[in-house]
């Protein structure tokens, strides 16, 4: 049983030819504990977080044809595909292209207009925080849809640091995406330069934080009765 | 709460409490407070299958001014409480209100940042009704408690005694995180 | 007061200088004679309506901000976040079993399909997909479509109630009841039933289901044949909904909406046969499609599409009879380990099971164990999954780190994106219209604001 990077003579796979896996987090421990107490011994394991890496050609299915295209159609333009697109990654079953910041509108209109590609329905946008991932800590994720080219599916990853938090906005191409960047900024803080009106959608407007942040608490109440007091659910032990 | 405040105490008075709570409880309207998913379960409860007209409380009303009941179905978020309390404010006495639902008592299953752990941190409740979410028979159930608290609702004179012994019990009860339950 | 938490994004109090000139009447419970006198001398016709999110027509705490020309309306913006529950960050801190319980709540009228979504994308995450049962796969499209009549027959009988027609709303909860008859049979519960897991679902039908189920269809059928006689050709529900709420294709695709929205304007998308999941592309059934754009056409549309529903369920029903075997997957180290049963005292852990695990099996102990406390390890790696509700494409992204619990789950509901049309099919037209357009929306707040 050989694994994904090896060789059939079981050597690990030279460079750039199988994809590379991205490190974004490492986890510490094994059963939770963090105060001390650990007596098995598990406590000093150090293990990455392995996301999958750069996809190597041929991508499989219709990625490739997706990819030539879209490089196709931002030649000339005011950014080439190298600029714009950082990485492709191919991950079960499923495309996700990240983008540069600063191009995600020229890709966008791209994707949407030109005939081959026909991106015409933007479905949202994601916001993801990565703490760990320092430069790259807030993700916005946008999920698009082909329905004239039978129901394809492609997904953009565009992410931004966390002392510079703005993203362009893409509104102009995909009005739909209103207010889910409106969302995104009310949870995440992602700034989308350019949205027509960037206010608090879900919380009150008034609102300090952004809630869905991993620094932001779950805030709950620890939980009284009868003698015994249950913590709330982000200060009980975990066991990942 | 009104020209019974001014009546003397004793049997003339008792009559008059049962028959106020009589006619209070006979005819109760609900303020519409669906919010969610308990809000489904009480608009069952105004379907024939389980009829909340038999208690002639099928006459929602969605102005609080003329409701009595306000029924709280569903959680409450940190932006809604204002209105919550608002629309609490603009009901008229006597107004009784039922939390229905786990999420409107104690804030249910979601101990977080967005939603009130209890409506009763911003109004007062007579009946808590705990269920994700509580079948319709289950609100009829809370709905009869409340007919027995309005029919037995004492007034004027009697109301004060009630309100002093009520303060007085409460002071001396034992504390939630010092009973012990089965455990001592 | 309002300067040291000055967000720069938050909305500032109005106050005189903000209406730029026009007067400010604040209605705050006094006088009502006063106000009126106040604006008829000004020959201000213009108002700014509020129907706050406690209303009785706006299918949940939805606030609708409406400025209104004598009965016109100008302007009409939908005000969100209500019910916000924070239901997404409560799922990074359970399991990826416990996270069902979660967002079975957000569509709170559909919550199969939630549950569903979730568990295809958990699944795909595992790389599981292939060794669902059949029989789990055959269980949830029975369930789901089953879930699909019932949340059509709440939208019509609210939609109905909402313009005053009380009897369509007693006929279609009666029906309702009967679909929720079956559902309390077969997963305990009558919403939020947390049935589907992933792996497959929680347990199998208990005998008689398939009987039960066979013998409401057809009066269901005719219910919503009741229904129908009810509303298609009724003048006045005509003459309500012919031509208000109009948004043609070109609107659907820039505003993002699927569903019966989009399926009004004439264009026969449905994730069921586009995309199939759970075994879809074995059932025959239509896609309903209308091409006027308006509310009635979305109401003709959800009726075929119960109808069609129906026929799912029916099929389904067959086949489950013909496809005995497991409803969880095969695998010890994510299938759901303990089993129900009804016992004296109502529905409890099957004593067969605990027998198995304390006395017979050490490795079942272990894996209920390991699976109840900790949770079963997802890859780590990120997914899209989308399935077709009764709203439209219900789509989860869900990202694991490869831990026990999710490392970000978002729902995108249909009804978050379908609701930004309210701007561009209430303006230009008049205030009772809003309540019917809304309606034809079928928003469910608790999947707007999650």
């Amino acid at each position: 049983m050989s694994r994904d990077d090896e060789t059939p003579d079981n050597l690990p796979a030279a460079p750039g030819t199988h994809p590379e896996p991205v490190v974004v987090d490492s986890r510490q421990g094994m059963f939770g504990v963090s105060d001390g107490g650990d007596t098995s011994g598990y406590g000093g394991l150090v293990a990455p977080v392995l996301f999958p890496g750069a996809a190597v050609r041929p991508y499989g299915g219709y990625y490739d044809e997706v990819a030539d295209q879209l490089e196709r159609a931002l030649a000339g333009g005011s950014a080439a595909y190298s600029q714009a697109v950082e990485r492709v990654v191919v991950d079960r079953g499923e495309m996700t292209v990240f983008v540069a910041r600063e191009h995600v509108v020229t890709v966008a209109r791209a994707l949407r207009d030109d005939p081959a590609l026909r991106f015409e329905m933007c479905t949202g946008v994601s916001g993801v925080h990565y703490p760990h991932e320092v430069g790259r800590e807030l993700h916005a994720v946008y999920h698009l849809l082909s329905i004239t080219n039978g129901g394809r599916r492609i997904r953009l990853e565009v992410t931004c640091p966390d002392d510079d938090r703005h993203i362009p906005s893409i509104v102009e191409v995909y009005p739909a995406n209103d207010w889910h960047e409106r969302e995104t900024w009310d949870m995440f803080g992602i700034e989308f330069d350019g949205h027509p009106a960037l206010t608090r959608i879900l919380m009150p407007d008034d609102w300090p934080g952004h809630p869905q942040r991993k620094d932001y608490p779950l805030g709950g109440i620890p939980v009284e009765y009868k003698g015994a007091t249950v913590p709330p659910p982000d200060q009980r032990r975990k066991y990942t | 709460m009104g020209i019974e405040e001014k009546l003397p105490a004793g049997f003339l008075l008792t009559t008059v409490e049962q028959l106020a709570g009589y006619m209070r409880k006979s005819s109760v309207w609900p303020a519409t407070f669906g919010l969610a998913c308990c809000a489904i379960e009480m608009m069952a409860v105004g379907t024939p299958d389980y009829d909340i007209a038999r208690f002639g409380m099928e006459r929602f009303s969605a102005t609080p001014r003329q409701a009595d009941l306000m029924i709280v179905a569903g959680r409450v978020s940190q932006k809604m409480a204002p209105v919550v309390r608002q629309v609490y404010d603009q009901m008229p006495e006597p107004k009784w209100v039922i939390s229905m639902g786990v999420c409107a008592s104690s804030g249910g299953m979601f101990n977080n940042y967005a939603i009130v752990q209890g409506v009763d941190h911003i109004i007062p409740v007579d009946v808590y009704l705990p269920g994700c979410p509580p079948r319709p028979e289950m609100l009829l159930n809370a709905i009869i408690t409340l007919h027995e608290q309005i029919q037995n609702t004492p007034l004027g004179v009697n109301r004060v005694a009630a309100a002093h012994a009520a303060e007085a019990a409460a002071l001396a009860a034992t504390p939630t995180h010092q009973m012990k339950g089965l455990l001592a | 007061m309002t300067e040291q938490t000055h967000d720069i994004h938050a909305t500032p109090v109005a106050d005189a200088k903000d209406a730029e000139g026009a007067h400010v009447y604040n209605a705050v419970g006094d006088d009502w004679d006063a106000i009126v006198d106040e604006a008829s001398a000004l020959r201000e016709e213009r108002i700014v309506v509020n129907m706050g999110p406690q209303h009785p027509s706006t299918h949940g705490v939805l606030r609708l901000i409406l400025e209104l020309d004598g009965e016109t309306v100008t302007e009409a913006r939908a005000g969100i976040g209500y019910l916000h529950t924070g239901i997404e960050k409560n799922m990074e801190f359970r399991n990826w079993t416990q996270g069902v319980q979660f967002c079975t709540r957000m569509d709170y009228v559909a919550p199969l399909f939630n549950e569903t979504v979730y568990c295809l994308a958990v699944e795909k995450l595992l790389g599981i997909t292939d060794q669902i049962p059949e029989r789990a796969s055959i269980i949830r499209v029975l369930m789901m479509e089953l879930n699909r009549v019932a949340s059509h027959l709440v939208t019509l009988a609210s939609g109905g109630m909402e313009m005053g027609a009380t009897t369509i709303m007693t006929i279609g909860f009666r029906e309702r009841e009967r679909i929720l008859a079956i559902f309390e049979m077969i997963t305990g519960l009558r919403m939020n039933h947390a049935y589907v897991r992933p792996g497959g679902v929680a347990q199998d039908l208990p005998p008689g289901a398939i009987d039960k189920i066979r013998d409401a269809i057809p009066l269901i059928r005719r219910g919503i044949g009741e229904l129908e006689r009810l509303l298609n050709e009724n003048p006045l529900i005509k003459g309500r909904m012919v031509g208000v709420g109009y948004l043609d294709l070109t609107g659907c695709m820039a505003l993002g909406i699927t569903g019966p929205m989009l399926r009004s304007t004439g264009l026969p998308h449905d994730l069921r046969k586009s995309d199939p999941y759970c075994g879809y592309e074995s059932y025959e059934f239509d896609v309903p499609v209308r091409d006027t754009c308006d509310s009635y056409g979305r109401m003709r549309v959800r009726i075929d599409e119960m109808y069609e529903s129906l026929k799912i369920v029916e099929q389904a029903a067959d086949k489950l009879q013909n496809t005995p075997g497991p409803v969880m997957v095969e695998d010890k180290k994510i299938a759901w380990p303990a089993q129900l049963s009804l016992g004296a005292d109502g529905i409890g852990n099957s004593l067969d099971h605990i027998r198995e695990i304390m006395s017979t099996s050490m490795e079942s102990l272990i894996h209920h164990f390991k699976l109840v406390t900790e949770g079963f390890h997802v890859p780590p790696g990120q997914t899209y999954v989308a399935i077709e509700s009764p709203r439209g494409e219900l789509g989860v992204h869900l990202v694991s780190d490869g831990g026990t619990r999710p490392y970000r789950a978002h729902f995108r509901d249909p009804s978050f994106n379908n609701l930004q049309a309210v701007a561009a099919i209430c303006e230009g037209g008049q205030l009772g219209d809003v309540i019917v357009a809304v309606a034809s929306i079928d928003p469910v707040l608790g999947g707007v604001d999650r």
